[in-house]
């Protein structure tokens, strides 16, 4: 069975290429619009990943990551935290609210579906 | 004592004559009232005893006024003794007053005296008082200007018009501190500013201020920038001083003359780095990035309008947008990791010891809203970029809220270093709030313990480029917020000061300089209290110059206007070059090690003739220092020609009975305590004191001047010594 994706992102035009890589690699992909809502689609669908962007409306995403991970039921869920603006005391936020890994953009588009594979522990 | 044989005399005649008039009239009357033959009568009785009469009436006339001899002569004496009275109390002792004694008449002559003395003694004292409290007054002020000048993270220089400098600070010293040998500066009390900055800039400054003097300005200022030897860039800002020296009562500040400027001195190196640095990150984003952002814009244009294009052309377009936007991505993860710095919003941060911020961070939640803080592991060396003050607020904010919203009674605080950032911690037992609130707390105004502050925790956090965030630690059932900020890195450390300007009153003033004559007036006739001396010292290898012993240490001191500059002081170890011998090890205590990597002669001499530019050289037995000085002229080019004292000799101009002319037993002689000696600094301390309690003992016997000085000093006989 395919690992399940949720896209956390408030931009439509990162999500398209967002949606359109993860599908190709063959993921089944949701897709959140602000912090609220992708909490709501953690427990709906429960994810295998999440691409959370740090700047959501409503909740922030480090917010987000905090409620995944105070939660036992969610512990399997792995957090790839995206961020433009990348100052390195952020990255050390993100990480020590448990995401798993943090990833600034602009990026290269391999690399990001290297790290999401590196996470799923699939073979890159 | 003439004069009272003589007033005796003149009384004794009086009294004789008064005696015989008294007789002479009783005498008369008798003889008057007798009838004819009473007369003949008399006549024939006393006529033949007339001789014996004669002698009994001068006798009784005698014995009447040595009797009386006594009382006029003690009444005389009374009035001497009130008069040597009243002249002790007039020169002596003022307070001594006159014993009551003699007739009536001196009795109350005495009281009046001792009711003017006592009046006097008090209008005296009274102008004392005053006179005191005037001096203390200015001195507290003086020592206000001392401590405001040493606060001041701006150079401040005052000089007089000929560019003497009467007042400087810290900074102002350390901005023009020389390079690697120069462990004297070229700021200090009454050398010219010249020395510093370029005479053409000030002389450029001084008569900009002129023209808009004229031009009716009130506050005229002039700015230049100038460089330093040390290569720093400074701003200066000049205004004048006017009438300091002339003020009279009625003189506008417009019409007063100009008797000195101000100088402040910014240290601009670093601003104009920056400065430098931001223009070139914003070049490179914003001309670097319009020729990559025109090629993908044409391109993909090109690709949209063009639909019908072959594969091949397509591909080649899509080719560059990929580039381009590549490249595009690269120069901003260069950029940021290149010039982070420059791109932090400004905010004054200052470099705090952790330790110290914990600390007041605890002492004021306590006091402000009563909560118990201990304090957790605290890393004592973490120094932090920080403004401690609104960490401090927000850290007391965060517990009141947790105090307010939780009703936590007790907190920890503490402090870890995590790579290049500090980790503050606000810990405590129970579990966190929900999110909502909690956001609440970081962006919401800090109010707290009677505190507003328009700034949210958030923002304070985001000043110093930090995050916050709080955590559930569950193992220990605790909750911590955890503010994250960047560690100071160990270069920016504040510079160190020294360690005397602590413990004694800076002597960077000296106002009286503003009186002082140009340097036009010939040294050898200006008072030896008006000059400026370097008084210094120097340990050698061994005696003998001239077979090869050389100097490895030289200290020196300056007095100005009669004063020891402590803080101006030259010490500077050098590298003889050849072995030292232990016996001069055993007095001076410098090993070869101490020696080693110091500068040689050639480089320490040219530093050494700066610090003691325009001043009179003084050492203790000069000759032995000036030998070793001028066998050095051909090898160093430089060439001690200012006149010297001696203070040797100068002690045997004031002494010559005494046997000992050593730096002690002169000490000793003048009560100066001898602390540090056989080092050059030390012993360079000693002397200049020694000098300061010469002067007015010179001045006794008549030797005021430079010249007389060194006259006396010649002829002495230590002065015929050769070395």
């Amino acid at each position: 069975m395919a690992h399940k994706i949720l896209i956390a992102d408030d931009e439509p035009n990162i999500v398209l290429s967002l949606e359109f890589l993860m599908k190709r690699e063959g993921y089944e992909v949701h897709v959140a619009e602000n912090g609220d809502d992708a909490l709501a689609r953690v427990a709906e669908v429960m994810p295998d990943l999440v691409l959370l962007d740090v700047m959501l409306p409503r909740r922030s995403g480090y917010d987000v990551c905090q409620q995944i991970r105070a939660n036992p039921d969610w512990r399997g869920v792995k957090v790839l935290m995206l961020t433009a603006k990348g100052r390195d005391t952020e990255m050390q936020k993100g990480l020590a609210l448990g995401a798993d890994a943090y990833i600034t953009k602009p990026f290269a588009t391999k690399e990001l579906v290297a790290r999401v594979k590196q996470l799923l522990g699939e073979p890159t | 004592m003439s004069g009272d044989g003589t007033s005796l005399a003149i009384a004794f005649a009086i009294t004789l004559g008064i005696s015989a008039a008294v007789v002479g009239l009783a005498g008369a009357v008798v003889w008057s009232g007798l009838g004819p033959e009473e007369r003949a009568t008399i006549v024939a009785i006393v006529a033949p005893r007339i001789g014996l009469l004669i002698f009994v009436v001068l006798l009784g006339i005698g014995v009447a006024s040595v009797a009386l001899q006594p009382a006029i002569r003690s009444r005389l004496t009374d009035a001497r003794r009130l008069a040597e009275e009243a002249h002790i109390m007039l020169t002596a002792n003022p307070e001594y007053r006159i014993q009551p004694a003699g007739s009536g008449g001196l009795r109350e002559l005495g009281a009046v005296l001792n009711e003017f003395a006592g009046r006097v003694h008090e209008l005296r004292e009274e102008v004392d008082a005053k006179i005191e409290d005037a001096r203390a007054s200015i001195e507290e002020e003086r020592n206000r200007l001392a401590a405001l000048m040493s606060e001041l993270t701006q150079g401040v220089l005052v000089c007089n018009r000929e560019g003497r400098i009467l007042l400087y600070n810290e900074r102002a010293r350390q901005l023009f501190a020389g390079g690697e040998t120069s462990v004297a500066t070229l700021v200090g009390l009454g050398r010219s500013i010249f020395a510093v900055i370029d005479r053409n800039l000030v002389g450029h400054g001084l008569d900009t201020l002129a023209q808009r003097l004229a031009q009716g300005d009130p506050h005229p200022v002039a700015h230049f920038l100038t460089t330093t030897q040390g290569g720093q860039l400074l701003r200066v800002h000049m205004a004048p001083v006017r009438g300091l020296a002339h003020l009279e009562d009625g003189d506008s500040p417009e019409q007063m003359e100009v008797t000195g400027f101000v100088l402040t001195l910014d240290d601009v190196t670093r601003a104009v780095e920056d400065d430098a640095r931001r223009d070139r990150v914003l070049h490179s984003l914003t001309e670097g990035s319009r020729a990559s952002l025109a090629n993908i814009r044409a391109a993909v244009e090109s690709l949209l309008d063009y639909g019908d294009m072959d594969e091949a052309q397509r591909s080649r377009f899509l080719a560059v947008i990929a580039d381009e936007s590549r490249a595009l991505s690269e120069r901003l993860d260069r950029t940021m990791h290149d010039h982070a710095d420059s791109l932090k919003t400004r905010w004054p941060l200052e470099n705090v010891l952790g330790a110290d911020l914990v600390g007041a961070a605890q002492r004021r939640i306590e006091a402000r809203i009563a909560m118990r803080i201990e304090l957790g592991e605290v890393d004592p060396t973490m120094r932090l970029e920080a403004d401690s003050f609104s960490l401090t607020q927000a850290l007391t904010y965060l517990a009141s809220r947790l105090k307010s919203d939780l009703g936590v009674r007790e907190a920890r605080i503490r402090l870890s270093r995590s790579g290049r950032h500090a980790e503050l911690d606000l810990v405590w037992r129970g579990a966190p709030p929900s999110a909502a609130p909690l956001q609440a707390w970081e962006d919401e105004p800090m109010r707290a313990g009677g505190d507003e502050s328009p700034l949210s925790v958030k923002d304070v956090v985001d000043r110093h480029a930090g995050e916050v965030w709080h955590h559930i630690d569950r193992a220990g059932s605790t909750s911590y917020f955890r503010i994250l900020i960047p560690a100071a890195s160990a270069g920016s450390l504040p510079a160190r000061r020294a360690a005397a300007a602590l413990t004694s009153r800076p002597e960077y003033y000296d106002f009286d300089l503003f009186h002082q004559p140009g340097q036009t007036e010939d040294v050898d006739a200006r008072p030896l209290s008006a000059l400026a001396y370097t008084v210094f010292d120097t340990e050698t290898t061994g005696l003998d110059p001239s077979k090869g012993d050389e100097i490895i240490s030289i200290g020196a001191v300056r007095i100005v206007n009669g004063r020891l500059l402590r803080h101006e002081v030259y010490e500077q170890l050098v590298d003889p070059r050849r072995p030292i011998g232990s016996e001069s090890v055993a007095i001076h205590g410098i090993t070869a090690e101490m020696l080693a990597g110091q500068p040689t002669i050639d480089r320490v001499l040219p530093a050494f003739h700066e610090f003691a530019a325009d001043t009179v050289l003084v050492a203790h037995n000069a000759a032995f220092d000036m030998r070793f000085l001028q066998l050095k002229e051909k090898a160093t080019g430089v060439q001690f020609t200012q006149p010297v004292l001696d203070t040797l000799l100068l002690s045997e101009v004031l002494h010559p009975n005494q046997q000992l002319h050593q730096l002690e037993a002169i000490a000793e002689r003048l009560g100066i305590n001898v602390v540090g000696r056989h080092t050059a600094l030390g012993d360079a301390i000693v002397t200049a004191e020694v000098l300061l309690r010469m002067l007015p003992l010179l001045a006794e016997r008549g030797i005021r001047t430079l010249r007389e000085a060194r006259d006396a000093s010649q002829r002495t006989y230590y002065a015929r010594i050769k070395y």
